[in-house]
């Protein structure tokens, strides 16, 4: 950090560079649960009370690694 | 960085707010922190609002009866009869108080002078997820029997037997240390991610107004008003999370009774 700081003049913390690069992998996550159930809903307009549920659960499962980033990002900040 | 924070200590600002700040003044001192104190009232609100509206019921429901029943009729049949099944009704009045207290708690991240979710706080989303945590558990022994439940919940039937030596930790990792750690963590972490958020536009508003370059001075307007804006998308996520906590608890209790998993 110290030497980075030294040679570029950036400063700052290297788990707001981490945090981004653990939200990518959730971010694709979601857009798949949310493209599946546009889908869903579109072939089969019906169906979407009944996909909601799954919806929220498979985005909230695939969401969690995100907040892990958040969580831990603070944790291991030294 | 620090030149930020030292352009909001020179406008006043209590910078940068530390652990002090969750520590009511005076007596109370190390044992009562402005949470417990919301806390208290998020159970009040919840409490005083379904006594009042059901304290006398009417065939046809006066609004707040109806409001009362809308909600209990959501965590019963919505959530509880959706997910679980026919035997999830016994366990509506749990979900429904997490729905309501949680969301409540949620809430307070966007109300005047709370401006914070207790939620937001590690300590109160581990204790929720520590209670479902327990009681899922507990509601699968006593269905299937100690032997049967965590055979049920660690081998996956089906699985040839030797992938066991794999599966069984990984299963037992997934459903009995992963879960009440992300119930827990998903809930603190988004209300924190909120309150972050304003945060930042509320005080990036204030450093761009503090510049010394005039130009510069009216983006502050911009910030502030992304500030209202994420408001609404945080009334959202704060209700959003309260049912997703509601919904999970009602999948794990649903996993711990189902007889094949």
């Amino acid at each position: 950090m110290d030497l980075a700081a030294a040679t570029t003049g950036v400063h700052g913390s290297v788990a707001a560079i981490g945090y981004g690069l653990a939200a990518i992998g959730p971010a694709i996550g979601i857009g798949l649960v949310f493209a599946a159930y546009i889908n869903s809903t579109a072939r089969q307009p019906e169906s979407a009370g009944l996909t909601r549920t799954y919806l929220f659960l498979g985005f909230v499962l695939v969401e969690a690694l995100a907040l892990f980033g958040i969580a831990f990002g603070f944790v291991w900040a030294k | 960085m620090s030149g930020q924070s030292s352009v909001l200590a020179a406008g006043g600002l209590p910078w940068p707010p530390s652990v002090d700040d969750f520590f009511l003044p005076g007596y109370f001192y190390p044992w009562i922190t402005k949470f417990t104190v919301m806390v208290w009232i998020a159970a009040a609100v919840v409490m005083v609002f379904f006594l009042v509206s059901y304290r006398k019921p009417k065939l046809v429901p006066t609004k707040a009866q109806w409001i009362a029943e809308s909600i209990y009729s959501f965590g019963r049949n919505g959530i509880s009869g959706d997910v679980i099944g026919h035997e999830g009704i016994k366990f509506a009045p749990y979900i429904t108080t997490l729905l309501t207290f949680i969301g409540v708690m949620n809430v307070m991240a966007i109300v005047p002078f709370f401006q914070i979710a207790p939620t937001a706080h590690i300590g109160f989303p581990a204790a929720l997820a520590l209670i479902s945590w327990v009681l899922y558990i507990w509601v699968g022994i006593r269905k299937h029997g100690v032997r049967r439940y965590f055979k049920n919940m660690t081998m996956p039937s089906g699985a040839p037997m030797w992938l066991m030596p794999l599966l069984i930790p990984l299963e037992f990792l997934s459903n009995f240390i992963v879960r009440p750690f992300t119930l827990a963590i998903r809930l603190f972490a988004n209300m924190f991610a909120g309150h972050f958020i304003l945060l930042v536009f509320t005080l990036g508003g204030v450093v761009l107004l503090g510049s010394s370059t005039i130009a510069i001075k009216p983006i502050s307007v911009v910030s502030w008003a992304m500030d209202i804006v994420l408001t609404f998308l945080e009334l959202l996520v704060a209700l959003l999370q309260a049912y997703v906590f509601a919904i999970l608890n009602a999948v794990y209790l649903q996993t711990s009774l189902t007889e094949e998993h």
